[in-house]
């Protein structure tokens, strides 16, 4: 075993691999699971109540080519107050921007609760060479970043070099200290479901405080599935090490509706401990919208159209 | 921390009209029964008084006979075809009625109405018409033209899966162009006599279907009555040999469906989060009011405490209670009399020394109610492990070798079904191989097609329903 510095690492490499190796899934039994978990019917006051929390769990994001210091002050200003017409709409739980626009969305998100994270690590692809992603993730660290996105590397992980998507991801934790590491795993490249039972069990492993489903920059974004298949890692990992992480949702999550079967697939198979934004995430551009009109239709009656609420 | 909690999402009852009292179906009329007396049917999720129906006796049962002979003269002279498409109509007819079906089964029987939504009455349908299907294309089925209808058939079905038993009796009868005389369980008539307005609307000749309610005593009638030529059965193995004392020495058909206290085997190289899924899909589907239940888990050891410490974590989410509202997972006990004997059997294994583990949900005030209920460290011996509960409650057993498990598996009076769980093909294709049951399921459990033969080995019973082999339970050689 190499001479690596294990700051955040939670589990040794041996005991890593033994759990990679017995991931075994029944794609036929966990899309049953799923599909019978979607059935559920949530309405009134828990349909409210489910709203609100998905405000509170979403990420906010822009992470676009094309964004300016203009573009991220109106998302800040959205994200403190996603309906200034309704006080009792919280917060979300942050930002998500690219490591140059930090320092402005961390001077407009002032004294609210709202966190700023970053992307870092050559998001999205990462194929860079391992000095640039630490560089990468430095500069977002020390432009203020709360929170750290970064991204698994999937061509060692394709290539079978697991042990290389461990050790950079305890090298960037290790940059990462104390701020909140979220590793995308990118599912939509993974492919199967024992490839992301595998990268959970190795992110986790490795230190990662979240993993998250994807960028948002492939057609085959979060799904339920692959959900279910990092809740159940997450679980497992706690269970064998006492760890327990969160899990981020990114990615093709449009409307409120999904958003709510996500909520019912936590709650159900990981409990209530899990239904707030230090277990939970959404990373979102679009959603919030939804989950804005949906919460105005269930008060009011109303459904209301897009101008009535705040561009972000 | 937030404990949220989901409101109630009640299916409307609306949609069903239940009558104060219900009659007869003979001759394809509604008639009251010459016995003049009824029972009563309750609701066993809240105890209310639902209706009453016929309690049939004898000048019942012979018109109901009776009719069924004049039926047979006019099906049985109609075309292969002209059959056919009467059987097409009756399952669109009840695709078309299929919410009313369902809120009415889970009111009558206590069934989660996602389950009587989703998994029953789509079920009814697909019998129907998959059974549409072969009432013209009979002379391909077993490459004789021998085979011939038995004639008038009595069928008597249980209370588990009310209008799905029906279909699975009807169905395959009429398509194999014979008449019926069908009672429905005397604790869940009512979806039965629903059926009786869809034969109306279908225009089905008059006797071709004839439904009659009643007890055990009406049952029995029915079974002895010097004119009916065939007599199918599901239900309970003591009474299936009580059927078949009756009829031995006579000229009448007989297949049975009886009891069942399946082995759902877990090796430890399966995908274990799926086994749990499965395992609970197993026994806790339909309150575990299900012959073909996987009733006893059989663990390899080397998983045993990880498997149980899921499957109990599992358990905890399932949601008990109104069968009405949408997020139930298990609904009422079907009655009291069935209560009391999970009850007592669930005693008798804490007794034996095994160890007992119920979930923590509330149970609402009036129905019939059972906490889905796990057995640990039981031994092969104790009751609970050998006698069918037929409610939610599951034993455990261990194995250490795919020998040891087949053999423990088999060491039941009974022989219905199986579920055998590894990611490795070829242990499924050894255990299968191995087991006496009449369907053995492979990574997932209690899965049901209209065109797969379903039946049991030993006390089981004998006869198939379903598939092709479905047919000859309704067809016999002549000369």
């Amino acid at each position: 075993m190499g001479n690596i510095k294990t700051f955040g690492a939670s589990m040794q490499w041996s005991n890593v691999l033994e759990m990679v190796h017995e991931s075994r899934i029944d794609s036929v039994g966990l899309n049953e699971r799923v599909n019978s978990l979607a059935t559920r019917s949530i309405k009134k006051d828990s349909k409210l109540e489910a709203l609100s929390m998905v405000v509170s769990m979403c990420d906010l994001t822009t992470l676009e080519g094309e964004d300016t210091e203009g573009k991220i002050s109106q998302m800040v200003a959205k994200a403190i107050k996603p309906n200034p017409l309704d006080n009792s709409v919280p917060s979300v739980a942050a930002v998500c921007v690219y490591p140059s626009l930090v320092g402005i969305a961390k001077e407009k998100v002032q004294n609210s609760n709202v966190k700023v994270a970053a992307v870092s690590s050559y998001f999205p692809s990462g194929q860079v060479p391992m000095e640039s992603k630490l560089l990468d993730t430095k500069y977002a660290i020390d432009s203020g970043a709360d929170e750290i996105d970064i991204v698994i590397n999937r061509k060692a992980f394709l290539e079978g070099d697991y042990r290389k998507v461990y050790d950079e991801i305890v090298a960037l934790k290790e940059v990462c200290q104390d701020v909140h590491l979220k590793t995308i795993l990118e599912v939509g490249d993974l492919k199967t479901y024992e490839n992301i039972r595998k990268a959970s069990l190795i992110s986790l492993a490795a230190g990662s405080d979240f993993i998250k489903t994807s960028t948002g920059k492939l057609s085959i974004g979060s799904s339920r599935q692959a959900c279910y298949v990092m809740l159940k890692s997450v679980l497992d990992f706690e269970s064998e090490t006492g760890v327990k992480a969160g899990i981020k949702v990114a990615g093709g999550i449009r409307d409120a509706k999904d958003a709510i079967r996500y909520l019912v697939m936590i709650n159900e198979e990981m409990g209530s401990d899990w239904l707030n934004p230090e277990s939970f995430r959404f990373g979102a551009s679009s959603l919030l919208d939804d989950v804005l009109k949906q919460i105005k239709k269930l008060k009011t009656g109303a459904y209301q159209a897009g101008y009535y609420f705040p561009r972000g | 921390m937030i404990d949220w909690q989901y409101s109630e999402s009640i299916e409307s009852p609306e949609i069903v009209s239940i009558k104060k009292k219900y009659t007869n179906y003979i001759g394809g009329k509604f008639v009251e029964p010459k016995s003049k007396k009824y029972i009563n049917t309750i609701s066993p999720s809240t105890e209310e008084l639902l209706s009453k129906v016929p309690l049939s006796n004898e000048q019942d049962i012979n018109s109901a006979v009776k009719a069924g002979k004049e039926g047979l003269e006019v099906w049985s002279k109609l075309t292969p075809n002209q059959r056919s498409r009467y059987l097409f109509k009756i399952a669109r007819l009840i695709q078309e009625r299929s919410r009313e079906f369902a809120v009415l089964e889970s009111i009558d029987g206590g069934k989660p109405i996602k389950e009587s939504r989703d998994f029953d009455l789509p079920q009814v349908a697909a019998n129907f018409f998959y059974f549409a299907g072969w009432a013209d294309k009979l002379d391909l089925s077993w490459a004789t033209k021998s085979l011939k209808p038995y004639g008038v058939v009595g069928q008597i079905i249980p209370w588990n899966f009310p209008l799905l038993m029906l279909a699975w009796k009807i169905a395959p009868a009429l398509a194999t162009g014979n008449t019926v005389v069908l009672k429905p369980a005397e604790t869940t008539p009512l979806t039965a006599l629903l059926f009786a307005e869809i034969c109306e609307q279908a225009g089905l000749p008059p006797g071709v279907v004839n439904i009659v309610t009643g007890d055990g005593s009406t049952g029995s009638l029915i079974v002895n009555h010097k004119d009916i030529n065939k007599i199918a059965f599901t239900g309970s193995t003591q009474v299936g040999k009580l059927i078949q004392k009756s009829l031995a020495g006579r000229d009448v058909g007989l297949t049975l469906e009886l009891g069942g206290k399946a082995a759902n085997i877990v090796y430890e190289d399966a995908a274990i989060d799926q086994a749990v899924e499965g395992v609970v899909n197993g026994i806790f589907f339909n309150q575990g009011h299900v012959c073909c239940a996987g009733s006893r888990l059989l663990l390899q050891e080397s998983i045993h405490d990880q498997f149980v410490k899921k499957l109990e974590k599992r358990m905890q989410s399932l949601r008990v209670g109104n069968p009405l509202d949408k997020n139930t997972d298990i609904g009422a006990i079907n009655s009291k009399e069935q209560l009391d004997k999970i009850t007592d059997l669930v005693n008798e294994g804490v007794e034996d020394g095994g160890e007992l583990f119920q979930t923590q949900c509330e149970l609402p005030g009036n129905g019939f109610w059972f906490r889905p209920t796990l057995f640990t460290n039981v031994q092969p011996s104790y009751s609970i492990a050998r006698e069918e509960i037929f409610g939610p409650v599951l034993t455990t057993l261990t194995f250490r070798t795919p020998e040891e498990a087949v053999e423990i598996a088999n060491n039941t009076e009974y022989g219905l079904s199986a579920g055998v769980w590894t990611e490795k093909g070829s242990k499924i294709l050894w255990t299968a191989d191995r087991l006496d049951a009449g369907v053995v399921w492979a990574n997932t459990f209690n899965k049901f097609d209209p065109s797969s033969p379903f039946g049991g080995y030993k006390e089981s019973g004998f006869g198939r329903e379903g598939g092709r082999h479905g047919l000859l339970s309704y067809l016999k050689a002549s000369s």
